[in-house]
């Protein structure tokens, strides 16, 4: 298996080299910060006309993943949409996409800061949602209540040495209280786990899981700023 | 010049330190000391923000002294923007700018007001500016600014170059005449190489083994500059130069990654001739009056001929003198190298490879800067355009490609209709959308790429002093406690706060880490193909003894490469099988060719292990030994293995970065934005994967493919290479090591081959960590 088993809030969690995270007990996949329309809201202000495949790069990547773990519960933890109204913008193919994919799938989208307001999409649309002792929530409390916490929003990423070169990914993060989640959509890019407000955010044992061809673990105290 | 005063363009070339920018100015004199002018006459035009403010000074004096009536100002990047405000609405007779600041000029609605009047344009330095896209952005800016006003006339100042007619063509509106005048070029250089008992190293850059001789030429002479063609060994030299400077001569360094503030004061100490010596990369090419020097010296070959003569020009700036100039080659091949190139000055046979079409991505910069000025008719901007030497055979197929990218982008699925870049007006003239996008696209104007630098500077509590540049990957590669050299100093990297190195000052002797990442110029094809033909002498009583006895050895072992074929040596070496292909195609054509022989031997079942390439050849090793040349060399699979191979490489995605960021698809990364925690911005890398997979005919990628063929990847040479070798190898089975490959083994930058090595290497590096940790 490629990717990473852990325990949280005694539960058996799975980190998957793509940047989902899968509960097995639970038969959840959750995924974070998709940032569908990103590439749309840059034309709209003018700024640049990106390559517009990054939603069919993004939707490929959790087709697969869908296809491999076949969830019961899907939950894509905000940020799912880059703009409010982004959903409207989706070209007809990638909507009938995302509707395929929803088939069978108790599909829970949480409010983000990039897309508080509902969807026109189906599925349930909620600000967090809790699961057994585990709380699905966009962004991180500062201070956590009892249970555990499964958020995005930061885009964490880690830089290792190896060898003689330095690689850069997309990673988890983990500790006693929260999992973090890497972005998932194709054009995200990412905060270093050692850097404000990541930084405090993590206790200093924490955990990054690496995304890639294969999920790795290394501490946080190791990887480079 | 007066003669000529009215013909559309003219080009003059003359050698460095000529007066040829004052007589480029002549003309404009004449035409403003007869009658009030109103408004803009004469733009100047260099490549150095420098050379504009000490022309500046040098036109001053003899205009205030004649008593004229003519406002002569600057306008660079560094012109405060009141100033530049006031220059748009009463701009002064004579502005002198630069390429950027030009088209940054040429992209405001009033634009056309401000060059109504203009009679004459001088650009300096041509010979920079004709070669690269700067002088391409340039070109098309004046396209635009000559439909503007009246019988514009063009002048051009050129230092000494192989082939002046292509200047000429480039400078000249197409398809103008444009009369080429050549100066006196003046004596003959005296330039010879260094004596020095020692025979330099067989391998390596330093030149340490000169440090001696060369002290001793700067006794002798009043201003000395050393030339480099890496900072990195100008650093490491000019190091070494002062732990052997028992007098404490006067010598200071200068290159392009020193602190601003510093290399100001190198400067100015230079030109009051406080300074004995200057170790310098080409950052001092260029002709700024530096005062005195009376001694050039290069340290490595000088790779290119036309380069060697227009530094030597450095030297008796100001007199009809010789200019005086020594060689020091660094290791043994290079000896050789710097024999052919003095033979090659004093035949006058300069090099350079013939540039191609202009590049498209500086094309669709133009259009959006176009579009920014006004409406845009695409049929009167593409006669504008072909009016361009460099762009006289764009295709309107091609045209139309770059218009189509800059109003939607261009892709085979079409996204942006609703929020094009570009609109049609009824009336058939293309607008902004968004006027906003204006501003930005003004941000986004040049061509030339910085590389991602961070700046380094003394630790203290409130930011100590600022030392200089290095580049991010080489800052990334540090850990706390390593040594490098800035500045001529030993520093400790401290640590990375903000996006600047910290670092504190250091007693010791040596550097642990010895370089950081410089420009590597290829030798030029004229100066290999000489050396092949040297090769071919039945004796070299022109070359030191120990390195005519080298060629003597290697005639014995094996044969020399000749011209128009191509040797390749096979032998076993320490266990393992090694090939040296001899392209002498330069370095970095030799580079690729070793990652594409490499494929090509794993294919073939060779087990290559790592390579390592030079200006010459390539040496590759692995288990296996080399049986078949002629289908490793097999021109149709080496293509194929290079269209593989560029597609997933970190080189051509650093090209893409390039190209998207001149055509303007991505932004210019300012230094402001970089900040460590930048969550919203994504690497151009993605768009290049994501561009690959879904889009892989886009006109980006055709411009990046058509850039990796010169610069880094230089696959153009090694095609030339096969071209001129086909069907004509000499493959030599040796039982050991060659004469002429030994160096090779004691080269710096060897390439191990990996196949899944990134993953493998990762797996074991974060299992070592999370062990030492304690939780493996």
């Amino acid at each position: 298996m490629n990717s990473h088993a852990f325990t949280f809030c005694n539960e058996h969690l799975l980190a998957l080299p793509s940047g989902a995270l899968f509960w097995p007990a639970q038969r959840l996949l959750c995924v974070s910060d998709l940032h569908f329309g990103k590439a749309s809201r840059y034309a709209l202000h003018g700024a640049s006309v990106l390559p517009p495949y990054e939603v069919h790069d993004t939707l490929l990547r959790l087709d697969q993943d869908i296809v491999e773990q076949r969830p019961k519960i899907m939950i894509c933890l905000g940020d799912s949409f880059d703009r409010v109204g982004a959903s409207d913008d989706l070209d007809p193919r990638s909507r009938e996409w995302i509707i395929r994919l929803q088939a069978g799938v108790n599909w829970i989208w949480i409010e983000g800061n990039h897309d508080p307001g509902p969807l026109d999409l189906g599925g349930t649309h909620m600000h967090e949602v809790t699961i057994g002792p585990i709380a699905f929530r966009h962004i991180a409390l500062e201070e956590t209540a009892t249970g555990g916490e499964i958020s995005g929003h930061y885009h964490p990423k880690v830089t290792v040495r190896a060898g003689k070169r330095t690689i850069t990914r997309r990673c988890f993060t983990t500790d006693t209280q929260r999992v973090i989640l890497p972005a998932y959509g194709t054009y995200t890019g990412g905060l270093n786990v050692n850097a404000s407000p990541l930084s405090t955010l993590l206790a200093t044992n924490a955990i990054c899981i690496l995304t890639g061809a294969k999920a790795l673990p290394v501490p946080r105290s190791k990887t480079r700023s | 010049m007066l003669a000529r005063a009215d013909d559309p363009a003219t080009l003059l070339i003359a050698p460095t330190g000529g007066g040829k920018t004052m007589a480029g100015f002549l003309p404009t004199l004449n035409e403003l000391a007869e009658g009030p002018h109103e408004g803009l006459h004469t733009l100047y035009v260099s490549p150095l923000k420098a050379l504009a403010s000490d022309i500046k000074r040098n036109l001053r004096r003899p205009v205030e002294d004649i008593n004229l009536p003519i406002r002569i100002e600057d306008r660079t990047g560094d012109t405060p923007a009141s100033r530049k405000k006031r220059q748009r609405a009463d701009p002064p007779h004579l502005l002198l700018t630069t390429p950027e600041s030009l088209a940054l000029l040429a992209s405001y609605e009033d634009a056309p007001r401000m060059f109504k009047n203009l009679k004459r344009i001088v650009i300096d330095e041509i010979h920079a500016l004709a070669d690269n896209k700067r002088g391409d952005q340039l070109m098309l800016a004046l396209s635009a600014i000559q439909n503007m006003c009246d019988g514009l006339r063009r002048v051009g100042l050129s230092a000494t170059v192989e082939d002046p007619a292509t200047i000429a063509k480039y400078l000249a509106r197409h398809p103008d005449p444009c009369d080429i005048v050549m100066a006196d070029p003046g004596p003959d250089p005296d330039i010879s190489m260094l004596q020095i008992a020692e025979p330099p190293p067989w391998a390596g850059g330093g030149a340490a083994y000169a440090i001696p001789a060369v002290l001793e030429q700067i006794k002798q002479h009043k201003t000395t500059l050393i030339f480099h063609n890496t900072r990195a060994q100008a650093e490491i030299f000019f190091h070494n130069l002062w732990l052997a400077n028992e007098d404490s001569l006067p010598i200071g360094i200068h290159h392009g990654s020193l602190d601003r503030v510093q290399r100001a004061r190198v400067e100015a100490a230079m030109v009051r001739g406080e300074l004995a010596a200057i170790v310098c990369t080409g950052s001092l090419d260029l002709g700024i009056d530096w005062g005195d020097v009376d001694l050039v010296i290069q340290i490595g070959a000088p790779k290119n001929v036309k380069r060697l003569v227009q530094r030597i020009g450095r030297a008796n700036h100001r007199y009809n003198a010789p200019s005086k100039a020594l060689l020091v080659p660094a290791n043994r091949f290079e000896v050789v190298e710097c024999v052919a190139a003095l033979q090659a000055v004093k035949e006058h046979e300069l090099d350079g490879d013939p540039r191609g079409p202009g590049p498209l991505d500086v094309l669709c910069q133009h259009i959006l800067i176009r579009a920014c000025a006004g409406p845009l008719d695409p049929n009167a901007l593409y006669r504008e355009i072909k009016s361009v030497g460099a762009y006289s055979e764009v295709t309107r197929a091609s045209f139309d490609d770059c218009f189509e990218f800059c109003a939607t982008g261009g892709y085979a699925l079409r996204a942006y209709d609703k929020w094009k870049r570009l609109l049609q007006r009824t009336d058939g003239k293309w607008i902004l959308r968004d006027q906003r996008a204006a501003q930005r696209i003004r941000m986004n104007i040049g061509t030339i790429q910085d590389t991602d630098t961070l700046k380094v500077r003394l630790k203290k509590s409130r930011g100590g002093k600022p030392l200089g540049e290095v580049e991010e990957n080489f800052a990334a590669s540090l850990t706390e406690g390593d040594t490098f050299l800035i500045g001529g100093q030993i520093v400790r990297y401290e640590g990375l706060r903000e996006m600047t190195v910290e670092v504190t000052r250091r007693a010791d002797k040596k550097p642990k880490i010895a370089t950081f990442a410089g420009t590597k110029f290829a030798t030029s094809t004229q100066l290999n193909q000489r050396i092949l033909r040297m090769f071919q002498q039945e004796a070299w009583p022109e070359l030191p003894a120990h390195t005519a006895d080298w060629l003597t050895l290697q005639r014995g072992a094996s044969i020399l490469p000749r011209p128009g074929r191509l040797l390749i040596e096979t032998f076993p070496h320490e266990d393992r099988h090694h090939t040296v292909v001899y392209g002498f195609a330069g370095r970095n054509a030799q580079q690729t060719l070793g990652l594409l022989l490499s494929k090509q031997m794993e294919q073939l079942g060779y087990d290559p292990l790592g390579f390592v390439a030079t200006d010459y050849a390539t040496l590759i090793w692995g288990l296996n030994p080399t049986t078949d040349p002629e289908a490793l060399m097999n021109p149709n699979t080496i293509e194929h293995g290079l269209e593989q191979w560029l597609a997933g490489n970190a080189l051509i995605k650093r090209t893409f970065r390039a190209s998207a960021t001149i055509a303007g698809l991505i932004e210019r990364n300012l230094p402001s934005q970089r900040k460590s925690g930048r969550q919203a911005t994504f690497s151009s890398d993605i768009l290049y994967d994501t561009l690959n997979k879904f889009d892989p005919e886009h006109l980006l990628l055709r411009i990046t493919r058509q850039e990796a063929m010169r610069g880094l990847v230089d696959f153009g040479r090694i095609r030339l290479m096969l071209d001129d070798t086909r069907g004509r190898i000499d493959f030599m089975t040796l039982p050991r090591v060659t004469p002429l490959a030994a160096p090779m083994f004691l080269e710096m930058g060897r390439v191990p081959i990996k196949g899944a090595a990134e993953e493998r290497l990762l797996a074991a590096e974060t299992a070592a960590l999370m062990a030492t940790a304690g939780l493996g």
